[in-house]
Parts: C-alpha cells; structure tokens; sequence
C-alpha cells in the first residue's frame, strides 16, 4: 500500500482536469500591471476573480509604508508574538483595528486562516457545543475541529433550523458557540443576521460572526454585514482577513469581552507560529486608513457589482445571489463550467473556477469577485467577453 | 419540538435510511449494511455530511459532525442514527 492511496479518487478527478490542458488550480500569473490586469499564458488578462474588493494592492500609501517597513525593521520577525514577534507596528495595529471596529480588543494573526483556527479553537472546549452554518469554510470547519468541541451544522443561512438545533442541545455542562459568514464566499449571499442573533440571544450563546469577505465593502464606515444590518452590539466575536479589502495577507479579531486577550496565551495558532512581518503589517495599516479615508473606494465596487450582475443577468446567466463583490455563476455541470472557465481565459478574463466538494450542494460555479478598481471599460470589456461565452454555451455545449 | 418518536426496528431503521442514502448513491446502487459510502458509493465527506442533514431532519435528531468522520459502511450509518435516536429517548 502507498501512503497516497487515499487519494485515488482525488487523483482521477485532477488527472481529468489535467487532461484539458491547463490546470485551473495552480494557474501561474507571469507578470502583474495593476490590481485588475495581470498577464497570464502570454496574454494581457482582467482579473475577475481575485478579493482585491478595494484594489489597494497597488495604491502608492500602501505601498510606500510597505516599503518603508521593510527597510527600517526587515524581512521578517523570525518570531513568534509571544516570544520576539511582537514589534510596536504589531501593537499599532491591534489598536487601530480596535478602534475602527469600535471594540475594546483586537489580536492580530498571521493569516486569515489561522485567524479562524484560532479564534474558534480558542474560545470553544471539548465541554461545548459549536453550532455552525453548513456552508462553512475549511478554516471554520478546522477551528472546530481543533478545539474539541461538540459541532452541529444547520441548515445555510436558515435562523429556524439553527433554533430547533439549539433546542435539541442545551449543553448544560458548558457553552454554545454559533459560528457564521457575514457575506459567503461561494454564492455571495449575506447571512440573515437579524433573524440569527434574536435566535442567539433567546437561547444565550455567543455569536461569532467571520466578516472575511464582508468587511471593508458592508455598512456605512465599511465593518461589515453586522454593521450594514444594525446588529453589533449582538455580535460578540467578529474575525476579518488582511487578505481582501486590505490587500494584504494575515488576520484579525475583535471583542468586547473583557477576557478576550486570555487567548494570546490559550490559541495555539496564534502562539506557536510567526507573526507577520513589517512589510505587511505596514502596508495593511496604510489600507485600513484607506477604508477609513477614501469611502468612495465602496461606493465605486458596488457601482461595479450593480453593473457586472445587471449585465450577466441580461445575458441569461444564473447569478446565485442579488448584486455584490462576489457575482456566482451556477453552471449545469463540472463539464461546462470547465469549458466556460478555459474560453473566458483564453478570451483573457480570469474568474474563480469553483467545484464540488470545494463548493455547497455540489455547485459549479464561476465565481467571479469584483472591484474598486475596475474600470467602467473593463467591465464593459468582461461583459463582452460573457456575451461571446453565452453564445458558445447556447445549444451545441449545454446539449452536449 | 419535536414529536415524540420511538426507535424504529432495526430492519425498518435500514430501509429507512437506505432510502435517504439512495439519493446521494449512484442510481440502481446495491444498499447493504456492509456497503461502502465512499468506496461503494462515491459518497465523499462533504456529500455525508449533507446526507446526514437529511437523516436528522427526518428524525428530528443532531449527529455531531465530529461523528461523522469515522463512518465507512451503510450499517455504521444506520447504528450511529440508532443511537442518535436512542439517546434522545
């Protein structure tokens, strides 16, 4: 027996992707020339499918303290924070995160993923229960499985079925956690959060609400879903990423809770592993100050959301959520969606391609993430581009 | 809440959920208690975990993800709801 073996049916599936002569999961970007255009495969490519909500991965402040950084402290701290990997940019940071969110605490992690590993392994115990929506991502799903808990899913985005669930397991020897997505990654549909935290404060657990995808872009000073939807002071634990609207790579939590910094020494991936370097941490609070400056970087992505979904809609495509920073395309098949990802890149516009088991009730989708940084001729252009998929998807390929 | 229900017969249990898993199994699949859910049946872990939604909200019961995982066979499947069932009482 191999030690890879049990991989065989993974194995077959790459191999058949392979066959079509690119791998859509490791596509290689050669050269870069903005937040929005890229080239790849030798051709000049929009970037349809990147999280740069805000494109401030090129704006000139963030970079210059990104710059400035590096130069003064290094390439990298070597450390852990709670050995010597705490630099004052660290701290700054966490305060500046506080204050924006309106907390009393942040902590900063070294990527989003950890950020959630961390937070929820933190905060839960093999005593408690983790009620979660069932369309969570890796880095939830790993979070409750590192902290030991009892974990239930509920039906997605239902605040019905989370009750009943709650119901059904009171757990009187310790806490409930329920663990939900203020916008979704794969559909792009934002969590009913009203309806969750009334479901929340009726049962008394705690909310922990992971805005990855929705801070930066949600509600009037650009927090979130819980502050577009008027529910903050309900949420108890918010995690966000670096990685999206900040342009940059790492992650963060905030809290109210007075014991909240109980877990820079309880986490264990916050603990055993580095912290993020200078550079980033940097260019990350050159972005935050963007958020806080420029809100008319939100404005200008919804502008371009409205008008990428009215337009993919008057072409006929199947949107799985009203307009957004992430426009879903469901695709009848793995077959199709592959074909259509392939022709949209070699038409030069690159989207996310999304398949099961990575995506939820075995959906194949194009996934495509909108930005600040669009130009009106570039979303005309992407437009085009689908106009031209359209036709070649009509009959002959859907038939096939 | 949920009605009251008593454990179904064993045999009945199996058919039961047989019925459910038909729906994530490849169509006209052999349904055994020694069948194989991912090697017999495709099944990957996601698809489980959405058939097991399906089975607690026929029952009105939670199976703990963590649970989940160490499922092979069909009749491990029925067992575990069994219990499941029986814990609720």
């Amino acid at each position: 027996m191999d030690i890879f073996d049990k991989y065989d049916t993974l194995a077959a599936r790459r191999a058949q992707l392979l066959a079509t002569g690119i791998d859509p999961f490791h596509l290689e970007i050669e050269d870069l020339a903005g937040p929005c255009e890229a080239v790849i495969a030798g051709r000049p490519t929009i970037l349809l499918g990147t999280n740069n909500y805000l494109g401030v991965t090129f704006d000139p402040a963030c970079i210059e303290a990104g710059v400035a950084a590096l130069r003064r402290h290094g390439t990298g701290t070597t450390g852990s924070r709670i050995a010597n990997g705490t630099y004052a940019g660290h701290r700054a940071l966490e305060a500046e995160l506080a204050a924006f969110m309106g907390r009393r605490a942040a902590i900063v992690f070294t990527t989003g993923y950890q950020a959630n590993l961390a937070t929820i392994g933190g905060l839960a115990g093999p005593k408690d229960t983790i009620f979660v929506d069932s369309d969570w991502h890796a880095s939830i799903f790993d979070g409750c499985k590192l902290s030991g808990a009892t974990v239930v899913r509920f039906r997605h985005n239902d605040p019905a079925d989370l009750d009943r669930r709650l119901e059904r397991n009171p757990t009187p020897d310790g806490c409930r956690l329920i663990v939900v997505e203020g916008l979704y990654s794969m559909f792009g549909d934002v969590a009913r959060l009203a309806e969750i935290v009334e479901v929340k404060r009726r049962h008394g657990a705690f909310l922990l609400l992971d805005e990855a995808h929705s801070f930066g872009v949600f509600g009037a000073r650009g927090r979130g879903v819980a502050e577009e939807l008027g529910v903050e002071p309900e949420v108890d634990f918010i995690v966000g990423t670096f990685s999206k609207s900040l342009g940059g790579i790492g992650g963060f939590a905030v809290s109210d809770h007075p014991r909240f910094e109980l877990l820079r020494v309880a986490a264990r991936p916050y603990m055993f592993t580095a912290s993020p370097g200078p550079a980033t941490i940097a260019s990350v609070r050159a972005a935050l100050a963007q958020i806080v400056a420029r809100p008319e970087l939100r404005a200008r992505l919804w502008e371009n959301a409205r008008t990428l979904h009215a337009g993919l809609v008057g072409l006929g495509f199947a949107l799985a959520a009203p307009p957004g920073p992430i426009l879903s395309i469901r695709l009848p098949d793995e077959r199709t969606a592959v074909f259509a990802w392939k022709r949209l890149l070699e038409a030069g516009v690159y989207v996310n391609l999304a398949l099961p088991p990575g995506t939820p009730g075995g959906a194949c989708l194009l996934r495509c993430s909108v930005s600040a940084a669009h130009t009106a001729e570039q979303i005309r252009a992407v437009l085009d581009r689908f106009a031209e998929l359209a036709s070649a998807l009509a009959p002959p390929v859907a038939a096939e | 809440m949920q009605p009251a229900m008593t454990t179904p017969d064993p045999d009945r249990l199996l058919a039961e959920v047989s019925e459910l898993v038909a729906r994530f199994a490849p169509p006209g699949a052999k349904l055994e208690r020694s069948t194989e859910l991912t090697a017999d049946l495709s099944i990957d872990s996601v698809a489980a975990m959405d058939l097991v939604m399906e089975i607690e909200d026929r029952y009105g019961i939670d199976v703990p993800v963590n649970e989940i995982a160490d499922l092979v066979t069909l009749g491990d499947l029925v067992d575990l709801v069994a219990r499941q069932l029986g814990a609720r009482g």
